[in-house]
């Protein structure tokens, strides 16, 4: 594990109990001394034992079960689920509709009016460029109807998210209680709970809508509490003296402080909940996800990417307008904003109206680009070429078959061969090293639940291919992110790839990387580092250039070689930040655990998409379950505690 | 003084209260006053602009696609309805029927325990007439690999071939590709009863297991595969069954015991209760929808290896085969 190299600080201190590091681990061989034996004698196996596992199939069965006879007629779901799921659909419903009747011509024009108000002509152009793109596609109706979903979504997860972030701002015994909430709201993988969503509200929109808010409102709402706890006490000592209520404090002074954290939380919230679009999918909730998927059904990559465009589009746009709208904030407001804002409105609905009159509301037919066609040459063309049979380096499959034989399965063989107690013993090591003992104790609760939960031997497996990924990944990243911190060329060219490659749905890959490594776990090794790379390469890169100047400049007078400077002075001094990388790295390598189910990885990821395939509760939630405890894991093993008090989102 | 500061925050009360009642009562009256009704939960995207439409379900595998693909064509093209399509798996398929999210399930591959629940106790879900098309489960080697070694398709002789079926994931054993977890499957049972040196394999989804099975078509290598009938894919890649111990009635009852072949299952279609009421012309169109399995074949052929999209598929088959869909509109 990469972390820990980077976890054990090399200062040489006299007096070998006085070192932090040697006494944590003197302690905890002593612990493990007199527990070892106790356990061992009572629960001699390799694997966890089955005396200390629950079996949670019953209940959960039941509670499925109940729900499904119960959903019709229970005065719960009468008065309570059933209003919900109907005000979800009648909320979307309207947008939608409304989206419909402005037409395309009223909608890119709305789009383009709205991004050059708060971002600038180029943005607007773009704006406008991307809603046209998607039209050419062939995809206005989903676009649309994705459109709708996610306003619905985005302004609840906005309003949910608020809600707490005040709380927690405000309340410190909120925020300590809400924090953990939070945390399992996002290493839960979304899969996990659209089953028991889906139960409850049935499949479909109303279903997708709250699984998305449960996914997209915490960095709401953490952002919303940063920004409300970072506000400058010395405007808020200023108000107070005024003699203001604390609602007016609120009001007038805190919320508006906290602006750009607000908008930067909007920005994230959109972010989230257009990467749940395309997982809603599964549960019907249609739109592009929809068309992404029924594409994958006829493995037909080029209509899956014809969909997957449009959803790039939307995430940059809406990334950088919202990105932008929060850099104006600083700015003095220009004299006769309003007055614009009635222009572009006037305009928007001028050609809309137009549109409307010369009978052009649905997107033309005729025009249409047909990407599908070339895409999947391409797409053969590779696959042909690369998948075995290339000369000297060998094939993409022979190539996945030695990683999953030399790497995938020793690991994984190691993990699950060595004993249960030995696991926990590593982990708490690991974590106490990194952090305190609060999060070591953390670390191994978590990893003990997924023993009692009965689940040990897939997650280990599991486990095993998230260690590949990550090292992978972090062997790539950092590479990449090198090379991108010495050359704004080479930076300036990874951008729109990293941003594609960020928001594509990873549906698309799915095909592509059984295609080169065919099916098992080494594809979905693949997947998960083609989603986690971005993330990485953008930390490393952003953490060395904020070494500070003057240290590498003394480097350098002293005759210091660019690898010297990069060893010595750059990469030590990043080392948070490089922290941080292996942190998200590990964190979105777990969250396509599950695409790695459907390309043979097998596992946990395996057991929740059978799961929701089936209807079935209990293989499902556990699995989920688990996952949600890999990631707990993993994350204190990680993440140094000092940083997690300033974690935004 | 006192008097009026309790009038303005009486006031004030009042203003909320009636906020919070015109709040609820407006929740109420959008969401039609008193319970809301489980089973009449349209999809949002149903019924746009004004027109009719019908909302069908499609499972991920191609044969699903050509069913809805051609309904879809007839009730927009013949009937003027406008069709939602929606991509879920069968069991929670039965679910959203159940509740009205959709109206149609063009393809049933046997759930004798929904089929209880929802047809028999609910009586939300009706059922439909069988689809014409009947299906198999088996599993199956490629037909290249069959002419050199005639005897692999008994089960017995399976063993012989488990090396060359080897593959990085099946360790040490010959490989057994599953595919999705949706599909209906008792292999990991059949493996482990009829003690054979196989290892399943689950691909995770039909795409995946698709593209793998192409990948080893493509290079002539012997692979054994869970698969079933119809599928077009065996146009494209002529694989042969392998015989299994005959299937016999009820020998499948236990999940854990099983040593036999799976059955034939006539394909079924489902209705939502309602919509076979009140659905009109698409609830009847539906209802008759009944061809063969080359047909299904011939239009899943077109969707998958020509790549056309499904209703560029739909209008050719249509074209062709008027006879046949005559017969379902009137």
């Amino acid at each position: 594990m990469a972390t820990v190299t980077t976890a054990a600080p090399r200062i040489a201190v006299p007096g070998v109990l006085k070192h932090p590091v040697l006494r944590k681990l003197m302690l905890l061989a002593l612990a493990a001394a007199i527990l070892v034996p106790l356990a061992n004698a009572r629960w001699a196996s390799g694997s966890w034992p089955a005396a200390l596992t629950v079996d949670f199939t019953e209940p959960l069965t039941k509670a499925s079960v109940w729900i499904i006879d119960n959903r019709d007629s229970h005065p719960l779901f009468l008065y309570f689920f059933g209003h919900i799921s109907n005000a979800v659909v009648i909320a979307v419903r309207a947008v939608y509709l409304v989206l419909l009747a402005a037409g395309w011509a009223g909608v890119t024009a709305a789009g383009a009016l709205v991004a050059w108000r708060v971002a600038g002509w180029r943005l607007a152009a773009g704006t406008g460029i991307a809603f046209l793109a998607c039209g050419f596609l062939g995809m206005w109706i989903p676009t649309m109807q994705t459109l709708a979903l996610m306003v619905v979504a985005v302004l609840a997860s906005v309003a949910v998210g608020a809600v707490l972030g005040l709380a927690a701002g405000l309340s410190d015994r909120m925020d300590r209680i809400l924090r953990p909430v939070l945390d399992t709201m996002q290493v839960l993988p979304a899969y996990a709970y659209l089953l028991p969503v889906v139960l409850v509200f049935g499949m479909g929109v109303p279903a997708a809508v709250l699984a998305t808010v449960v996914y997209a409102a915490p960095p709401m709402a953490r952002l919303t509490a940063l920004g409300l706890r970072g506000a400058d006490k010395e405007v808020l000592e200023a108000v107070e003296s005024l003699g203001t209520t604390a609602r007016q404090r609120l009001l007038t002074a805190r919320i508006p402080l906290a602006r750009k954290e607000l908008l930067l939380g909007l920005n994230q919230t959109i972010m989230m909940a257009l990467s749940m679009a395309v997982i809603a999918s599964v549960i019907g909730a249609g739109g592009l996800g929809d068309r992404v998927y029924q594409a994958l059904g006829s493995v037909d990559v080029g209509a899956a990417l014809a969909a997957g465009i449009p959803i790039v589009l939307l995430a940059v746009v809406l990334d950088r307008v919202t990105a932008a709208a929060g850099e104006a904030l600083s700015d003095e407001p220009q004299p006769g904003g309003r007055a614009r804002w009635l222009y572009a409105l006037v305009a928007a609905v001028a050609v809309a109206v137009a549109g409307r009159l010369a009978g052009r509301l649905d997107w033309p037919d005729a025009w249409a680009l047909n990407i599908a066609e070339p895409v999947n040459r391409a797409v053969d063309w590779m696959t042909d070429h690369l998948y075995s049979g290339v000369p000297v380096i060998g094939g993409t499959a022979d190539w996945a078959a030695h990683f999953t034989t030399w790497v995938l399965d020793p690991v994984r063989d190691t993990l699950q061969w060595l004993p249960w107690w030995s696991v926990l013993l590593i982990v708490a090591a690991l974590a106490w090293l990194i952090g305190t003992w609060r999060t070591a104790l953390t670390a191994v609760l978590a990893m003990a639940a997924i023993g009692v939960l009965g689940v040990w031997t897939p997650s280990l497996d599991t486990l095993s291919q998230v260690l590949a990924a990550v090292a992978v990944t972090l062997v790539l990243g950092f590479a990449t992110g090198i090379a991108a911190a010495r050359s704004d060329r080479v930076e300036r060219m990874l951008r729109p790839v990293l941003d594609v490659f960020q928001t594509m749905p990873q549906f698309v890959y799915l095909i592509p990387v059984v295609a080169l490594f065919g099916v098992g776990r080494a594809p979905a090794v693949a997947a998960a580092v083609v989603y986690a790379l971005p993330a990485v390469v953008r930390i490393t890169t952003q953490g060395l250039r904020q070494v500070d100047p003057a240290a590498l400049e003394s480097a350098r007078s002293l005759g210091a070689t660019p690898a010297q400077q990069l060893r010595q002075v750059q990469l030590p001094l990043a080392r948070p930040a490089l922290l941080l990388a292996v942190n998200q790295g590990v964190v979105l390598v777990l969250a396509v655990v599950i695409i790695g189910g459907l390309v043979g990885g097998g596992a946990l990821g395996y057991e929740v998409v059978a799961g929701l395939a089936q209807g079935d509760l209990a293989t499902g939630l556990v699995a989920g379950a688990a996952i949600v405890c890999l990631g707990l894991m993993l994350d204190r093993v990680t993440q140094p505690t000092e940083r997690r008090a300033k974690k935004g989102a | 003084m006192r008097l009026r500061t309790t009038t303005r925050t009486t006031a004030r009360r009042a203003t909320r209260t009636t906020a919070v009642v015109a709040g609820v009562s407006s929740l109420a009256l959008l969401t039609g006053c008193g319970a809301a009704d489980m089973t009449k939960q349209a999809s949002p995207f149903a019924g746009a602009q004004g027109a009719k439409t019908v909302t069908l379900s499609v499972q991920s595998w191609v044969g699903a696609q050509a069913n809805v693909a051609v309904a879809q064509y007839l009730l927009e093209h013949k009937l003027g309805y406008r069709v939602d399509t929606v991509q879920i798996d069968e069991v929670p398929a039965w679910d959203a029927l159940s509740q009205g999210r959709v109206d149609a399930l063009m393809e049933d591959w046997g759930h004798p325990e929904e089929e209880q629940r929802y047809v028999k106790d609910k009586k939300t879900i009706v059922p439909g007439g069988d689809l014409g098309v009947t299906g198999h489960i088996g599993w199956y080697v490629p037909t290249y690999f069959v002419k050199q070694h005639p005897d692999v398709t008994d089960w017995k002789n399976l063993d012989k071939y488990a090396d060359q079926m080897r593959t990085a994931e099946s360790g040490g054993k010959g490989q057994l590709m599953d595919g999705s977890p949706s599909y209906v499957t008792n292999d990991k049972a059949l493996v482990n009863n009829l003690d054979l040196d196989y290892q399943v394999v689950f691909a995770g989804s039909e795409a995946a297991q698709i593209t793998q099975i192409k990948q080893f078509a493509k290079e002539k290598k012997p692979f054994l595969t869970y698969w079933y009938e119809p599928q077009w894919l065996f146009k494209k890649v002529p694989m042969t069954e392998v015989k299994l111990p005959e299937y016999k009635e009820g020998c499948d009852a236990d999940p854990e015991k099983v040593a036999c072949a799976y059955p034939h299952t006539p394909l079924q279609k489902y209705l939502n209760a309602d919509f076979a009421k009140t659905g009109g012309e698409a609830a009847a169109l539906l209802k008759k929808f009944k061809w063969t399995t080359e047909d299904q074949n011939e239009v899943s052929l077109m969707i998958a290896e020509q790549k056309l999209s499904p209703e560029e598929a739909a209008a050719k088959w249509a074209d062709s085969h008027e006879s046949t869909w005559k017969a379902w509109l009137s």
